[in-house]
This record gives C-alpha cells, structure tokens and sequence, in this order.
C-alpha cells in the first residue's frame, strides 16, 4: 500500500489529540456532554485515522490486546459495576459517590457510574478494533466480486 | 453443611487442574478425601440424627433478592449422605485399582467424580427447591462429562449426550413444576412444602411435571433408555452414579414428596404405574443380556421402578421397605458392578459366553460377588432378605384399595429379579455360558486380582451380610430415616424372623419362580430374543431426535430462504403494517404540528430530503452510502438547532464511523446495484411507500397522543441527588435505566463476534460443518 507523506503527518499530529478529547467525553460524561458510548466513538474515529493512513497493519499495531479481549474487558467492567450493588445488597447499578481532596486540583468527585461508562468505551473501542479485524483486510479481487454476484450470492 | 459440597469443589477443581500429574495412587487419595470428610462430620452429628434432632442451616446469599441457600439434616438425608459419602470413599479406593496412571485425563476424571459427589451432598442436604434444582442439574452435567470422558469415542458422546437430554430435559420439566407448586405454597422450602402441602390445579400439574423429572432421572419408563447406554463409562462410575447414587435422585425426590402428596388423586395412579412397568420391563430386558454389566444396568432400572412402587405410594410400612431397599440395593449394586468390573479388567472381556470360570485364586472375588448376588434376590440372612421381606408386607394389609394388584406385580418383578440375579452368577463365575452360543466372542485371559482391587466390595458384601444377619443393627437408622418422612411413624424393628407371614410365603414362590426361570433360561431366552424386533427406548429417543431434526430443517428452509432482499422486506414490511393497524384502528384526527420553529430547519430539511432522495436514486453503491451519511449529519444539525448536544455528539460519531465501516464492506461488493427486473420493482416500491407513510403517520401521531404527565420531570429532579450528575441524558443512561444499557452492550457484544465471525467464514464452509455433525451422529447411533 501507498502510504502519503502528508496524511501520514497529520494523522500522526491529530490521532492523540483525538484520544484526549474522547477520553474527555469520558470523564466529563457525567455532567456535561459526553460519555463512555460517544468517547468510545471518538477514539474509534481515532483509529479510524490510523487506517485510513496505514490501513489493517497500522491498526493492529497500536495495541498488543486482542479486539475480543478489549471487548470482552468493557463488558466484564460494565457487568460487575451492575453486579456489585446487588451483592452488597442495593439494587442492581445503584451509583455511589466518592469525594476527595487532591493537591492543585482541588475537591474531585466520581461515581461508580465512571466504571460502567469504562465499561461501554472499552467496549465500543473493541468493537471498532472487531470491525477494522472483520472488514479492513485486502478486499477480495475484483473477479472474485464478479463471480459471486452471477451466482446470485447479492442480490 | 454449605462447606462440604464446596470442599468438594474446591479438591475437584485442584484434581481437574492437576490433570496427570498426581497419578492413581495419588488422585484417589485426594479425590477421597471430600467424601471422606463428609463422612467423618456425619458421623459426629450422627447422635444427635439418631434422637432425631433435625439440623437447619440457612446461608443467606443474595439479600437483594431474597435468595438463601437452606439445608437440612434429618434421618434419610443422612442415610443418603452416607450412601453417596461412604460409597464415595469405597470408589475412589475401587478406582486407584482399576485404572492405570496412564489413563488418559485421570485427573479430570476424578475431579468430577468429585464435584459429583459434591453436588449429590448437597442434593441430598438441600431444602429448597431451587438449591435442590441447582444440584439436580449439576448432577445431571457431571454425570455427562463422566459418560463422555473418552472423547474420542463417538458412541460415547452419544450416550453423554442421551443421557444429558434426557435427565436435563426431565430437570427443566421438573423446576416448572417446582414453581408452580412452590407459588401454590407460597414458599420455596422443601420443609415448609412437606409440613403443609398445598392443593389445587396449578399443584397438580406440578405434581406430574416433578414426576416426569423423578422419571427420566431415575431411568423410568419411558425414559430409561440412557441409563443402559451410560454403561460405557468406566465401571467405577456406573457403579458409583449409575447404580448406587445419582439415579437415585428421581426416588430421594419422590420419597420426600410421597407422603405428603399420595392422597393427590394424580399422584398414586402414575407413580405406582410407571413403577411397576419400570420393574417389570427391565426385569425381561436384564434377562435376556450377555454382557454382565449391561445385565446389571437393566437389573438396575428394574429396582429402580421397585423403589418407585415402595415410595411412591406413601404408606408407612411400603415407605420403610423403601428405605431399606434403598440401603440394601446401593450396598449389593455397587458391589457387583466393582465385581464386573474386576472381571473385565482382569480377564478383557464382561459377555457372559465367554468367561469360562475361575480358579482358586478367585475365590474372595467369586464370594463376594454371590453374596450380592443372593442379596439382589432376596436371599435370607442378608439384606436384600430383608429389605423384600418389609416390601411384601408394606403392601399386605393396608388401606389402599389397590394393593393386591401391587403386590401381585411386586411379587412378579422380585421372581425376575431373583431369575436374573442366578443368570448373573451363573455367567459370571461358571463356564456354562461357554456353550450357550458357538462362537464366543473373545478369548479371555486369566489374571487373578490383586487384594487392593477386591477389598472395596468386600466392605460393601461384609455390611450386607452383617445387617442380613443381625438386621436390628439398623433399627435406629431405619427409625430416624422413616420417621423423618412419615410423622409420627410407628418404631422399627427389624427382625430376621417374623414367623409364617404371607410375605414369607412370598419369597418361596419368588425363590421358586426364579429357580424355575433359571433352570428353563433357554426356551425363555428364545422368547425373549424376539423381543430385539420390538422397538425400545433408545428406537424411540433415536426417532425423536431425528424427527426434531426434520422439523429443524423444514421451518429453517422455509424461513431462512438467503434471499436478502426478502428477509429486509418482511421485516421493514412487519414495522409499517403493525403500527400502521393499530393507527388506523386507534386515531382519529391527524393534529398537524408547526411546520417551522426556526429559519435554520430551512436548511437542514433540505439537506434531509436532497439526501433521502439521493441515496433512494443513485446507481452506485458508494455513492448512496455517501448521501444516506448526508442524511445523518443532516439529522445532527437538526438535533443541534433543537437544543439537544448529546444526541447530535453521539449521531456525528456514529454516523462518521457508519461511513468509514460501509466504505470498508462495498470494497467487496460489486460498484453498482443490481438492477431488479420490473416484476422484482413493484413489490420495493410498494413496500418502500408502506414504511414511509407508516413512519410518518406514527410520527404525527405519537407527538400529538401524550395522555400521561411525562417522566423526564421526576428524572431531572432525581438525575443530581440520586445519580449524582448533571447530565441527565448520561445519568438515565447509566443509571436509572442501567440494566437497558447494560442489555443493548451485550447486544452490541454479541453482534461483533457475530459480523467477525460471519466476515471471516469461508463460502461453504457451513455446509461442510453441518455435514460432519450429522455424520458424527450417525456414528453414534449404534
């Protein structure tokens, strides 16, 4: 594959900063716009760069985490954050808050509600990561395409 | 009590993980060492059993929803923990000899032996029906493992999988039931249940339905066929779940139920009578067996019909009979499976025509095996004497008016019994099964056992004949076990010696009868061999299977026509016609909303239609994803111009992914779209005009038919001090509707692996993998 010098730069520049602001969806989620479902999009979209720049290979080196696993992770992480209530006798999902003093930062407040969103990102970049491993291989030759569509496999 | 089936677990698991690495000597040990200490704590509670203290234990677990583990010790559960516990030690003490340390996957083997008998502890111990559930079905999975534990052997995955079917059907079948009389009772313990048994039509059909459970676990008609097939486990399994415990589930659950539900006008007439033809059936069937161990299983499915009549009819004295049957049978079943199977691994072979007799050093082994022999037909001074001698007398003399036919077949039953024990002896130990056929199928050699291999049945025949001899020995234990099922019991005696009673006179004509079979076994086994042209249970648990097979097939092909076109146009067709019905049937006016808020819908509704229309016309593939991703972000703009950011960030993420993922799929289709023929058009445009006229209709109408206060006003005022946000949209996402979200992921999950799965499968390759199943089946078959 032909790799552009310059799609290359920019998506090297931008695929970071696209990281950042989705983890930023992440955290601010739960008061301002955002969340685990559309952070785990963004950085998605973030992968998505690395594809368009370097296609399969480029994704599959930026982690050495099988797509299932990560998938798997979020689900796991979201399943037990649901599941821990119940075992401590609340019902199911029910959010607890945290409050601490943190040096510079000032009063810092999270929710257990946090972990399930981890959850739902770690499982939406999963997902992303499933679809590139599914779809963003060498499509097949164009006589393979040809040869499906007169036997009537598309219709 | 919660600790013993988890120290179970916990030995099985480290069995299971140490795989070959312990060998037999070793694995045994451990794998004894659970049942073992099951045993030792019996016996310190066993005083207080004896008084006939009841021990309760309730383990909370879930409190959120109310879910508690109950167990209970009372007389017959600690019979049958000392059954599966003592066995249990016997067996694994059985198995260091009949295995080598180069069996493959010993140490898995052991280690569900081990859950299994975990799981049978706590069977026996649960008091409550869904924790009984819970052990039944794992009882059900061991024993499946145990049965296939050779994989590479077809038949026996067969015969795994029969048997899972069957005994996993049954248990489903058996926990409606368990459902339907517990909401009847309004409890779920066993021993609130027992003390005031509820009534009404819901109860009776739990009634069958447990007993359609009990059935198919306890190898009934007709649902025995897989206990036969089970025998291709290795002998200390059939001999420790086949024989002595687990088959045993069906009669524990219907010797607890009986006698607070015999009076129930379903119960007698289908437990007596599936009981009866069980004893009956597998009595003809055991007779006319070569292989020794095949015979035992028939025997076996035979007193397992005998202990339904006992039980199963709830009278006090039948009950006690079912006790000590219950006793008798796992003490002289087990020992003469460990026999068939010292046999087999000695001389390479259990078909009765080809064992020509021992010698000398068989002695202890021939002994022990016709005391248990003489002991599963009744013979006195042993216990099966005794526990016959009470199963005659329970049915002699009592209120229930059917009781001499049920004990005209009893009668019957024992006289096969009694026929086939001597056919066993007989085949076993003498050479005159030699010339019973011209070729005998194997030549077998001659390596007498080693005394290790012998000692475990020989405990088991030592305590039959002890108790066969001085039967008052098992006075206290008889007393509590009864009592524990039948209040206010009379006290047990038990006695070698009644004097000239009828069920005496009984057991002459059993002995009588079954000398008399044994002596004309050949014309009766020319009889019987016509039989084979009747079909039996495995003919028909064959034909069942291949019917639902057939039906498979007919409803995929007529609904998985691979037409996608069709499958898209049935179901968009199905969401415009059902809500298009109940619009037409439910409006009546049409309230038009305002058209335009703001000058930037201008805009945005152009860019909707223009791309709508786009994507609708355009001959490329391409080129329509592009202007349905036109549509998207158009709808993005639209969320932003009403004031709603969360759903316009998540439709742009979705939407931008939506098109890198259609780009990545129509680099494999063909650029254009094929060109439907003019008939193929009609039906889309038709189908395409119902979808967007519905959709549209719902719109208007759904905006304009709020009735009830709307909920988000509770929301926004809960979203902060119960969710702790302050984006509400997030908060009801991950909190207040949590579970909802949590379901759609795991949809989503699911929908990966499947598009994965579907991406990568090669064209034909389900054919193929289809074909090998069937083809593994068949295989299995025989």
């Amino acid at each position: 594959m032909k790799r552009l010098l310059v799609v290359d730069v920019s998506v090297r520049v931008m695929f970071h900063t696209v990281l950042i602001g989705s983890l930023y969806l992440l955290f601010v989620g739960h008061n301002r716009p955002g969340g685990g479902f559309v952070g785990g999009l963004v950085a998605g979209s973030a992968i998505a760069l690395r594809f368009i720049a370097g296609g399969i290979d480029e994704v599959r080196g930026l982690t050495r985490f099988r797509p299932w696993t990560i998938l798997g992770t979020g689900l796991l992480l979201a399943a037990v954050t649901a599941v821990v209530p119940v075992v401590l006798g609340d019902p199911v999902l029910s959010s607890a808050l945290w409050e601490a003093d943190v040096p510079l930062l000032g009063t810092v407040k999270t929710t257990s509600a946090l972990f399930f969103d981890s959850g739902v990102y770690l499982l939406v970049v999963g997902l992303v990561f499933m679809v590139f491993e599914a779809f963003g291989g060498e499509p097949p030759t164009a006589s393979a395409v040809d040869r499906t569509e007169r036997a009537g496999g598309v219709a | 009590m919660l600790l013993l089936p988890l120290l179970h677990a916990l030995t099985g698991t480290v069995l299971v993980a140490s795989g070959p690495r312990l060998g037999r000597r070793w694995g045994a040990a451990l794998g004894a060492l659970a049942p073992l200490v099951t045993l030792i704590w019996l016996l310190t509670q066993l005083p207080g059993v004896l008084d006939g203290d009841v021990i309760d234990e309730r383990t909370s677990w879930v409190d959120g929803l109310a879910l508690t583990v109950d167990l209970r010790l009372d007389g017959f559960a600690a019979l049958m923990v000392l059954l599966v516990s003592g066995i249990g030690v016997l067996v694994f003490w059985y198995s260091a000899g009949y295995f080598s340390d180069h069996t493959r996957d010993l140490g898995r083997l052991f280690g569900l032996l081990t859950w299994f008998s975990g799981a049978m502890v706590g069977l026996v111990l649960a008091d409550n029906l869904f924790v009984l559930y819970m052990f039944w079905e794992l009882t059900s999975i061991t024993s499946y493992l145990l049965i296939g534990n050779s994989h590479e052997n077809a038949r026996a995955r067969a015969s795994a999988l029969h048997a899972l079917l069957v005994t996993g059907l049954g248990g489903l079948v058996m926990f409606v039931g368990f459902m339907l009389i517990g909401q009847a009772a309004g409890t779920f313990r066993l021993s609130e249940i027992l003390a005031d048994p509820p009534s009404g039509g819901p109860v009776t059909a739990g009634l069958v339905l447990v007993i359609v459970g009990a059935a198919s676990k306890s190898a009934q008609y007709p649902f025995h066929s897989w206990l036969p097939g089970a025998m291709v486990a290795p002998t200390p399994i059939s001999a420790y779940l086949h024989s002595a415990t687990m088959v045993k589930a069906g009669v524990y659950l219907v010797a607890r139920f009986a006698p607070a539900f015999a009076g129930h006008a379903v119960w007698r007439p289908i437990v007596l009578t599936v009981g009866l033809v069980t004893m009956v059936a597998g009595g003809l069937r055991a007779l006319r067996q070569h292989d020794l161990k095949l015979l035992l299983a028939f025997g076996t499915v035979s007193q397992l019909g005998m202990l339904f009549v006992l039980f199963g009819a709830g009278l006090e004295a039948a009950t006690l009979a079912g006790v000590l049957m219950l006793f008798g049978h796992a003490l002289f079943k087990a020992t003469l499976f460990m026999v068939v199977g010292i046999i087999d691994h000695q001389t390479g072979t259990r078909d009765l025509r080809a064992l020509p007799g021992f010698g000398r050093p068989w002695l202890p082994v021939v002994a022990i095996g016709l005391v248990a022999a003489a002991s599963m037909a009744g013979v006195p001074l042993l216990f099966g004497f005794i526990a016959k001698e009470q199963a005659f007398a329970g049915f002699d003399g009592t209120g229930y008016s059917w009781s001499a036919p049920v004990l005209a077949v009893l009668v019957g039953g024992s006289c096969l019994t009694a026929a086939y024990s001597a056919r066993w002896a007989w085949g076993a130990f003498t050479a005159g099964g030699t010339d019973w056929h011209p070729a005998p199928p194997a030549a077998p050699v001659d390596r007498p056992p080693r005394r290790g291999f012998w000692a475990p049945p020989a405990v088991l025949a030592t305590a039959t004949l002890a108790l066969g001899v001085a039967p008052m020995l098992a006075d206290g234990f008889a007393d509590v076990a009864l009592s524990s099922l039948v209040a206010g019991a009379h006290h047990v005696h038990l006695a070698l010696w009644h004097g000239p009673t009828l069920a005496l006179a009984l057991s002459l004509v059993v002995y009588g009868v079954g000398a008399a079979m044994f002596v004309a076994r050949r014309p009766i086994s020319s009889v019987l061999a016509r039989g084979h042209t009747v079909p039996n249970g495995s003919d028909a648990y064959l034909a069942v299977l291949r019917a639902l097979n057939r039906v498979a097939d007919l409803v995929t092909r007529v609904t998985q026509s691979g037409s996608l076109p069709f499958y898209a146009g049935v179901i968009l067709l199905t969401a415009a016609v059902a809500p298009g019905l109940a619009l037409l049937i439910g409006t009546d006016t049409l309230a038009w909303p305002d058209f335009l808020d703001s000058p930037a819908h201008i805009p945005v509704v152009l860019a909707l239609v223009g791309g709508a229309l786009g994507a609708a016309l355009v001959p490329r593939r391409l080129a329509a994803a592009l202007f349905l991703s036109v549509v998207g972000y158009g709808m993005a703009a639209l969320f932003v111009v009403e004031g709603a950011p969360d759903l316009a960030l998540t439709q742009v993420t979705v939407e931008t992914l939506g098109t890198v993922l259609f780009v990545l799929v129509l680099r494999r289709l063909p650029r254009r779209f094929s060109r439907p023929t003019a008939a193929g058009r009609i039906p889309r445009l038709f189908v395409s005009a119902a979808v967007g006229a519905a959709v549209f209709a719902f719109a208007l109408v759904a905006a304009d038919s709020r009735t009830a206060p709307p909920v988000s006003d509770e929301m926004i005022g809960r979203a902060y001090p119960d969710g702790h946000g302050k984006n509400i949209v997030n908060v009801i996402l991950v909190d207040f509707r949590g579970i909802d979200t949590l379901g759609e992921i795991m949809v989503l999950g699911v929908a990966a692996v499947g598009a994965v799965a579907l991406a990568r499968a090669p064209v034909g390759s389900r054919r193929r993998a289809r074909a090998a199943t069937v083809g593994a089946h068949q295989d299995g078959d025989r």
